[in-house]
């Protein structure tokens, strides 16, 4: 039951990109289209599991005084991992995500996720912990990217949906649609938030 | 002249907050007021800098020979971190009033993902050494322009009613975005492959 509960809590409640705020770079950065966020999301969160994982085998291990920079190597060195991988099997996807598949390292929301969980609870709760907030930023990114493909250029996840011949409003897929998306989305679920406690 | 180049692709066209997405973090932590924000600039400016140098110097004289690049990763963040490590400690012995300026925001910085990715990105753009040098302080004026705009602009919007929702970090990014697409009239001032 609490491992279920360690899961489901990133969706929504807990929710890295719309709720906390964290890891704001990649969400920016990569989510010109709903397969760009999803694949960035999910590397995130393949790191993220694995380093909960060894994070909280290795918590007892650890010194205190050190722990931040231990948790660091452990983070970079799967992100190593994801990095090489991607580059031998999709080197499409990687020459677009570029830069932020290394810049995983210093995204807060995994060491955010080793120093407040992983370093604290046993393997289990923290790999169910690093799969619901690691699934949670990924569907935070899917649903970002898909709105600014759709507004952008007409289409989600490659299959167009408005007429052939039409054209999206490109600037949805450069930077300043970025911000201007994210902060709209943010002040939905704050609206909606709103709404729910006035009626409590 | 293409030192030229690259400072003003730099700062103005590929600005590294508004059209790379690097920095988000401290650009909306401490955007609120101008005077928080010349400090983490100036931090950020004189740390940015030392870790390219460090990092290249590494990347160049030790990684590349032993033919280990693929520990990119691993050795740049163990580097900037003690650097960042270094740097305090020093700053606190010879300089107090340029620590007690500087001081908060220098443990903020090891996880700011612009330093490690400037490191990253001079060397996939094969820069020599004084042109990553060149490129990283431009970079880093570039943060300092958009941060001073920006809190500029949010000092203003302090005192206007705005709508509940929208208070806060959403108000912040569609500022952002509005600032982004201003900046966006500087592109093609440099027809430059980067």
């Amino acid at each position: 039951m609490s491992v279920l509960k360690e899961f489901t809590k990133g969706f929504i409640k807990e929710n890295p990109t719309f709720v906390l705020l964290l890891g704001m770079c990649p969400t920016l950065g990569t989510t010109t289209s709903a397969i760009n966020g999803m694949s960035m999301g999910l590397a995130a969160t393949v790191v993220l599991i694995c380093s909960n994982a060894v994070i909280s085998l290795l918590k007892n291990v650890i010194p205190d005084k050190v722990r931040i920079p231990a948790f660091i190597v452990v983070i970079a060195s799967f992100v190593t991992v994801v990095d090489l991988v991607m580059q031998a099997y999709l080197p499409d996807l990687y020459a677009t995500l570029g830069l932020f598949i290394p810049l995983i390292v210093v995204n807060c929301i995994i060491l955010g996720r080793a120093e407040a969980f992983a370093s604290k609870n046993g393997v289990l709760p923290s790999i169910a912990d690093g799969c619901g907030i690691g699934l949670g930023f990924t569907m935070s990114l899917t649903i970002l990217g898909a709105i600014r493909e759709i507004l952008g250029s007409g289409s989600i996840f490659n299959f167009k949906v408005i007429p052939e011949d039409a054209n999206g409003i490109l600037l949805f897929v450069m930077p300043p649609g970025a911000f201007l998306a994210l902060g709209l989305m943010i002040a939905l679920v704050n609206h909606i938030k709103n709404r729910k406690k006035a009626a409590a | 002249m293409e030192y030229v180049l690259v400072f003003i692709s730099a700062i103005l066209v590929n600005n590294i907050v508004l059209a790379q997405f690097l920095g988000i973090c401290p650009f909306l932590g401490v955007s609120n007021k101008i005077s928080t924000s010349v400090g983490m600039s100036a931090a950020l400016l004189f740390v940015m800098t030392l870790a390219t140098t460090v990092t290249w110097l590494l990347y160049t004289f030790v990684l590349v020979p032993m033919h280990i690049e693929f520990m990119q990763t691993v050795a740049y963040i163990l580097v900037i971190a003690a650097l960042v490590q270094m740097v305090e400690i020093v700053l606190k012995k010879v300089n107090q009033s340029l620590y007690q300026a500087l001081g908060v925001f220098l443990p903020l910085i090891t996880t700011n993902c612009a330093v490690l990715g400037i490191a990253i990105l001079v060397i996939q753009k094969n820069y020599g050494l004084l042109q990553s040098v060149t490129f990283t302080i431009a970079t880093a004026i570039g943060f300092f322009l958009a941060l001073i705009i920006f809190a500029g602009i949010r000092e203003r919007l302090e005192l206007y009613e705005t709508p509940k929702a929208m208070k806060g970090a959403p108000l912040a990014l569609v500022t952002a975005g509005l600032l982004s697409l201003a900046f966006m009239g500087f592109a093609g001032l440099v027809n430059a492959p980067w």
